[in-house]
């Protein structure tokens, strides 16, 4: 029923049109007095100490990489969780050789000091 | 009341168009990164549509596989982003242009 | 599933040469400098057990498809032809790189096991039978080039390579796997044969599926890089490392047109006339724009990076003809290419020298007085590029537009000569500036070059192949040959 809907708009119509309107009027009422100190940004009354767009280190991207990349191989366990009972040995052997093949990544990774935090 | 599938593939097609719209227009690698990871999600949210109407579960399957693609892309990109940055401190694609001819 | 249907002998290849990756990346950890000669063993020793068995799986029954995984991946007569021009790539490259690895300080692990992974991908790809696979091998191949492409760390020009690779590449992917969602939900299955039946009842082919093909050769177009997808590869050509771009530009082309080739005749042979009329137009603006976009590069590399293109659009006349006659004369180009493209830049490799620098044509002045190997074996390969006989660059032109015309595509064949006449003029201009312009003020003569071992056998096994194609096409292989007489 489109009349249904008819509240929803009047409603939208009022919201848009009340924040048209008092933007307006403060625009054209209004003092201006540019002051530097009203350009930064509001920090309950403190001044900001720095640029809140910090670098972080990169060593973050390089864990959060690694983390990616074991974290989603995790999803291939589900599947084989959901039918173990059927698939038996030959289910586990095969999951064997898929965690061997992440733990030649995990041995590079490590001996290639990608670990280490200093 | 269960969305019929159109609404979906709708979505997914407006998605996608994003994306490509997103990588074209964009110059901030990371920003046309994401932009290609919007056009992969669309497509696995095609893949489950599609999947739960034909009540098969080979479209899900597929998800799996292109999270995992998507992962790896993940990692080598950023790594490639990073190391770029490492050496000229900035991504922008028109700033990284030594090549050209 | 009850695992009595799994099949792991068409994945022998490829276990092997996985293992061998793993292998030679835990390896790599302990084996640093000179000692990195045993990894190149290792790798080759791996690739060449991948080949035995591969031709041994072929050898009783060619003909045989032999499908596995609930038809995802299957071994025929395709898979083992691009599979084996894929070791044989692989193998070269690792000939190829081997000096350039120590005068860079490359790490050599992580290359290898790149460029087996790399091989891995190929294999996958072109065994491939259903999307998802064929998904799963192509970005296997590709993630591993976009790390090779950026291998030089700190040199600006790789890095910006690969981002610039990486960039298209997943754009590219974006377009391969909408385009199988579609093709999926517009058949119910994502296996080619499957698509193939579903396709084949009257009045099945929907809005939704010629989408999702397009989309699909859009990705293809970007991994092929045909006009108008190609921006990025000459850029990408010349920031990569010499090594690894002669890799690149043959690798992908056999793995990814043996994986065309493959789903266009297995999964959509019904809708032939639609595929076929957007390659028709991708193959004309490729060769024209391929062309003569080379005649104005300065730099080597680049100027190979545009005939790679153009030489894509001469290899899609063979894949529109579509016949039997079209697929061997994919697969001969593919193999035609492989040994003249590499053989090529393993010239620029040496030419080139420590940090690629030495790149531009005025590098290759005088060449023929510093190394006369080197100017004997790139004035033949550029000969073959521009497909002068007796070379095997004239035999596969020969082959490609012979099939372009019986499949009724005269006017594809008609542009493919003129623009080959044209590519004439790039090609020989570099065997002029080897031979004929003597440096203008010599103030000491340059240095000879010194050839390392490896690469001059390189150069040897890619001059003979280059004139054995040319001269025997028929006796070169039964596969080829076979092939023809077996594509049904």
């Amino acid at each position: 029923m489109p009349t249904a809907y008819l509240p929803l708009l009047v409603l939208q119509a009022l919201a848009v049109g009340f924040t048209a309107l008092i933007l307006a009027v403060s625009f054209l009422l209004g003092p201006r007095r540019p002051e530097s100190h009203r350009m930064v940004p509001y920090e309950s009354g403190i001044r900001p100490v720095q640029d809140a767009r910090r670098r972080f280190p990169v060593k973050f991207t390089l864990v959060a990489m690694l983390f990616i990349v074991f974290d989603v191989e995790a999803v291939f366990f589900y599947p084989w969780a959901v039918t173990y009972r059927q698939l038996k040995l030959f289910g586990l052997i095969e999951m064997l050789i898929f965690v061997a093949i992440l733990l030649v990544g995990y041995v590079y990774i490590w001996k290639r000091g990608a670990l280490e935090w200093e | 009341m269960i969305a019929p599938l159109s609404y979906y593939l709708i979505l997914s097609a407006v998605l996608f168009s994003i994306g490509v719209v997103g990588v074209l227009v964009r110059r901030n690698p990371l920003v046309m990164f994401m932009s290609i990871e919007l056009m992969l999600n669309a497509a696995n949210l095609t893949f489950v549509a599609f999947s739960r109407y034909f009540n098969t579960i080979q479209g899900q399957i597929v998800v799996f596989f292109i999270l995992t693609i998507a992962a790896a892309e993940v990692v080598v990109g950023l790594a490639i982003i990073v190391s770029i940055f490492r050496s000229k401190a900035t991504i922008d694609v028109d700033q990284v242009a030594s090549l050209k001819g | 599933m009850a695992p009595a249907q799994v099949d792991f002998v068409p994945l022998i290849p490829t276990i092997v040469v996985t293992v061998t990756a793993l292998a030679v990346l835990l390896l790599g950890l302990w084996l640093r400098g000179e000692q990195g000669i045993w990894l190149a063993a290792v790798s080759i020793a791996g690739l060449v057990a991948a080949l035995v068995f591969l031709l041994g799986l072929a050898g009783p029954a060619v003909s045989e498809r032999r499908a596995a995984f609930d038809g995802m991946i299957v071994a025929d007569n395709l898979s083992t032809f691009f599979g084996a021009v894929a070791l044989v790539i692989a193998i070269l490259t690792i000939l190829l790189s081997e000096h350039v690895l120590l005068i860079e300080r490359f790490s050599q692990g992580e290359y290898y096991a790149l460029v087996l992974l790399t091989t891995v991908g190929m294999l996958v790809l072109t065994a491939a039978t259903d999307l998802i696979v064929l998904i799963l091998g192509l970005e296997i191949l590709s993630i591993s080039l976009y790390v090779l492409t950026g291998f030089a760390r700190g040199r600006l020009g790789s890095e910006e390579a690969a981002l610039k690779y990486f960039l298209l590449g997943a754009f590219a992917l974006g377009f391969l796997v909408y385009g199988s969602a579609l093709v999926y939900g517009a058949t119910g299955t994502t296996t080619f044969g499957q698509i193939a039946n579903v396709l084949r009842a009257p009045g099945a082919s929907s809005p939704l599926l010629l989408i999702g093909l397009g989309l699909l050769l859009v990705g293809f177009g970007f991994k092929l890089s045909f006009v108008p997808f190609h921006m990025w590869t000459p850029d990408v050509y010349e920031g990569a490392p010499s090594a690894v771009t002669g890799f690149m530009a043959v690798g992908t082309k056999a793995a990814v047109f043996g994986s065309l080739l493959r789903i266009l005749t297995e999964a959509f042979p019904a809708l032939r006339a639609e595929w076929a009329a957007v390659l028709w137009l991708l193959a004309i603006l490729t060769m024209i724009l391929g062309n003569f976009a080379a005649i104005a590069q300065r730099n080597v590399k680049r100027m190979l990076a545009y005939s790679s293109i153009a030489q894509a659009g001469y290899i899609v006349l063979a894949v529109i003809a579509a016949d039997p006659l079209g697929r061997a004369g994919v697969m001969f180009y593919v193999l035609a290419y492989t040994f003249m493209n590499l053989g090529a830049f393993a010239v620029v490799v040496a030419v080139a020298d420590r940090g690629d620098v030495g790149t531009t044509l005025d590098h290759y002045v005088g060449l023929a007085r510093r190394s006369p190997i080197l100017a004997l074996a790139m004035g033949v390969f550029m000969l073959s590029l521009a497909g002068v006989p007796p070379t095997a660059g004239f035999m596969a032109k020969l082959f490609v537009f012979t099939a372009a015309v019986r499949a009724g595509y005269v006017d594809l064949a008609i542009i493919g000569v003129l623009t080959s006449a044209v590519a004439t003029f790039y090609y020989l201009r570099v065997i002029v500036a080897m031979y004929m312009s003597a440096p203008a003020e010599e103030p000491a003569p340059a240095p000879a070059l010194r050839v390392p071992g490896p690469l001059l056998a390189l150069l040897v096994i890619a001059l003979v192949a280059t004139f054995g194609l040319g001269i025997f096409p028929a006796v070169t292989g039964d596969l080829v040959g076979g092939t023809l007489a077996l594509a049904k």
